[in-house]
């Protein structure tokens, strides 16, 4: 496979007497999904306040391309090429989806907003996504969950990343709209950024990741190729299932060199 | 990368089929209107009709309502509490309150008078510093609200009583300062246009209105997006030009127009235009609408509430400047009394959202005119002040209520 878009090594990261993360690595290539699980308090949103650059880490090395980068603040990681889309998607009900897909970075010519610019660039955008929302002069309050997902996914790919983070992006939505958001990262992917998504809902992740990336108790637990490991072993990493003498010991006798960590 | 592929080169793509397309003959505009007005988009109707309502009230009552004089003596009436209201909106529209404008009003008053007359500096720098005042304590109480995270309104509720004391410390023991009938101060008020001009001014709004909005159209047209239809922008130009020209009519067949009414309304179109058409405008209505929304889009909100709250204090004290123009006087009880209410319900009569993130520059006008006309209206019929105050608040209720309904119903219509 190619050179890795996003490689972290080492990452720790200490909040008082709480050592969230340890030692931890991750690595996503051009046009990967990878999942990162874990149960609640593994410490998955840590790791992503720390490639967002919400919360840098405490030690540890990122690499980007290549070569080492330090991300202190948000929009290190923007100028980067990673954009991060949040539980709560951040939208403003009150404006419309143009408006919203520029909030903040507005085309505009001597402070006076080029609105067709933006709306055919957003109209563009939103084609080459396969979106077809009728009006994009609607307030976002109109949308149904999925759309409103769709629009923040869209909103960050405006930034040109090459690294996209979602967090549990599928978490409120039906089942045609959970469809809609995956096929969109799928289309992600085949335009070739590297997604990582957080997901505690494993349909999803064997929907569409190519790596699961388990994380427990602040610790790499499993790096797994999601179509070569069955659901029971990624669960088993997540909860620790695996994590005892019987258990070691039954996969050392039975499938030997299953799982790392 | 991948998403740029170009789709500009290819034919505009076909509207979506749920989009429901209306034709641009007069039947399909009406329906949109309907159709717009039953999702709880009521727009600036109620408070057209409303208007429309009062006036028919009034002249039945007493012949003298319409007449030019009065209309005339009414766009005077309405533009100091108007210009506050101005301000309020910027406010409301953040999702905030400010009680602070009729004193603010008040004390740039006082400054004014105590600048002019009793240290005798030019009535031009005078009105300078006035307005520079507003725009201090604006900026004070931004600063408060938004980097110490006091509530705007106990914020302004302080500068509510402080601002008062000011002015009567400013007043001393006179308590009330007469400004010359003669200078810049009296100019403000007592200036009316001939009807040339008056006409000319009129002419050349509507063509302006009328021009820009087909070129953007055509801009649109051109970009391959949907686009208003020539007969819709000609309905919309007629119903500009209706009022335009039937208001410079009447005012012409008294004075003339009034330079404060004109004042008056260069703030609104520009604060309109501000809103709607820059970024600033772009981000006040993203600050009211998910503060946390437009921290993450990277707009500095804390800057934006700073300046809101200046405008809104600037626009106080320009109000008190033509209050004091308009009295030739400031008193002890400049700026007190109804003023602040009258402002705020003038903003939300007008169609402005308590709840922040809806509303339009318009609605100062609108609002004021309601109020103004029925303030001028009970005055007419001699009511007692106490008559007016009922009903200005029966008046603000509905209002109100109308806000809260059209925002179920736009909730109901998801749209917001």
């Amino acid at each position: 496979m190619s050179e890795p878009v996003l490689e972290l090594s080492g990452i720790s990261k200490r909040f008082g007497a709480v050592q969230a993360l340890s030692d931890v690595s991750l690595r996503v290539h051009p046009g990967e999904v990878v999942a990162l699980l874990g149960d609640n308090g593994a410490g998955k949103s840590t790791l992503v306040k720390v490639i967002a650059g919400v919360n840098p880490a405490d030690t540890g090395t990122l690499l980007w391309e290549g070569r080492p980068v330090t991300v202190a603040r948000p929009a290190d990681a923007q100028q980067l090429g990673i954009a991060t889309i949040y539980q709560d998607l951040a939208l403003c009900d009150n404006l419309d989806i143009v408006a919203n897909l520029f909030l903040g970075g507005e085309r505009s010519t001597a402070g006076v907003l080029d609105e067709v610019g933006m709306e055919r660039r957003a109209r563009e955008l939103l084609d080459s996504l396969s979106v077809s929302i009728p009006s994009l002069r609607v307030p976002v309050a109109s949308l149904s969950g999925g759309q409103r997902q769709i629009i923040a996914i869209a909103r960050s790919l405006l930034g040109e990343p090459k690294v996209v983070m979602l967090d549990e992006p599928t978490a409120a939505l039906g089942v045609a709209q959970t469809a809609q958001v995956l096929d969109l990262i799928e289309r992600l992917r085949d335009q070739g950024l590297g997604v990582i998504l957080i997901s505690h809902n494993m349909a999803d992740v064997r929907a569409v990741a190519d790596r699961a990336m388990v994380l427990r108790l602040g610790r790499n637990a499993g790096d797994f190729r999601v179509e070569d490991t069955s659901y029971e072993e990624i669960v088993a990493a997540i909860t620790g299932a695996a994590d005892n003498p019987v258990a070691r010991r039954a996969g050392r006798v039975a499938v030997p060199g299953s799982e790392e960590a | 990368m991948a998403q740029q592929t170009p789709v500009a080169g290819e034919a505009a793509p076909a509207p979506d089929p749920r989009l429901i397309v209306t034709g641009s003959s007069p039947r399909g505009l009406v329906a949109a209107a309907l159709r717009r007005l039953r999702g709880g988009e009521l727009g600036a109707l109620p408070v057209i009709v409303g208007l429309i309502v009062i006036c028919a009230v009034f002249q039945s009552l007493n012949s003298n309502f319409l007449s030019p004089q009065n209309l005339s003596n009414l766009t005077l009436q309405v533009v100091s509490t108007g210009l506050m209201s101005c301000g309020v909106i910027m406010v409301l529209l953040l999702g905030e309150i400010d009680l602070s404008v009729g004193s603010v009003s008040g004390v740039s008053g006082a400054v004014l008078a105590v600048l002019a007359v009793n240290h005798g500096i030019p009535e031009v720098a005078a009105i300078a510093l006035a307005v520079l005042t507003g725009t201090l304590i604006g900026v004070v109480h931004g600063t408060v609200f938004a980097k110490v995270g006091v509530p705007a309104f106990v914020v302004t509720l302080a500068g509510l009583i402080g601002w008062q004391g000011a002015q009567l410390y400013l007043l001393g023991s006179d308590g009330t300062i007469n400004v010359p009938y003669d200078g810049a101060i009296a100019y403000l008020t007592q200036t009316y246009f001939v009807p040339a001009v008056g006409w000319g001014i009129a002419v050349a709004a509507v063509g302006l209105y009328a021009g820009l909005t087909l070129l953007g159209e055509r801009r649109r047209t051109a970009a391959g997006l949907p686009a208003k239809s020539a007969a819709e922008v000609i309905a919309r130009t007629v119903l500009l030009a209706v009022p335009v020209f039937g208001g410079v009519a009447v005012l012409n067949l008294w004075n003339g127009v009034p330079l404060a009414f004109l004042i008056f309304l260069g703030f609104v179109v520009v604060f309109d235009l501000v809103l709607r058409k820059t970024r600033y405008g772009r981000m006040v209505f993203a600050v009211g609408g998910s503060a946390e929304a437009a921290r993450r889009a990277g707009i500095n909100v804390d800057l934006i509430r700073i300046s809101v709250f200046a405008l809104a204090s600037t626009l106080a004290a320009v109000g008190g400047v033509l209050a004091v123009s308009r009295g030739f006087a400031v008193s002890q009880s400049s700026g007190s009394g109804d003023v602040l209410m009258l402002a705020i319900a003038a903003a939300v009569i007008g169609g402005t959202s308590l709840f922040g993130g809806r509303g339009s520059a318009y609605s100062a006008l609108l609002g004021g005119l309601v109020l103004g006309a029925i303030t001028s209206g009970l005055y007419l019929l001699q009511m007692d002040s106490s008559v007016r105050y009922m009903i200005t608040a029966a008046v603000l209720l509905i209002a109100v209520i109308l806000d809260a309904v059209s925002r179920r119903s736009r909730r109901a219509h998801a749209r917001g």
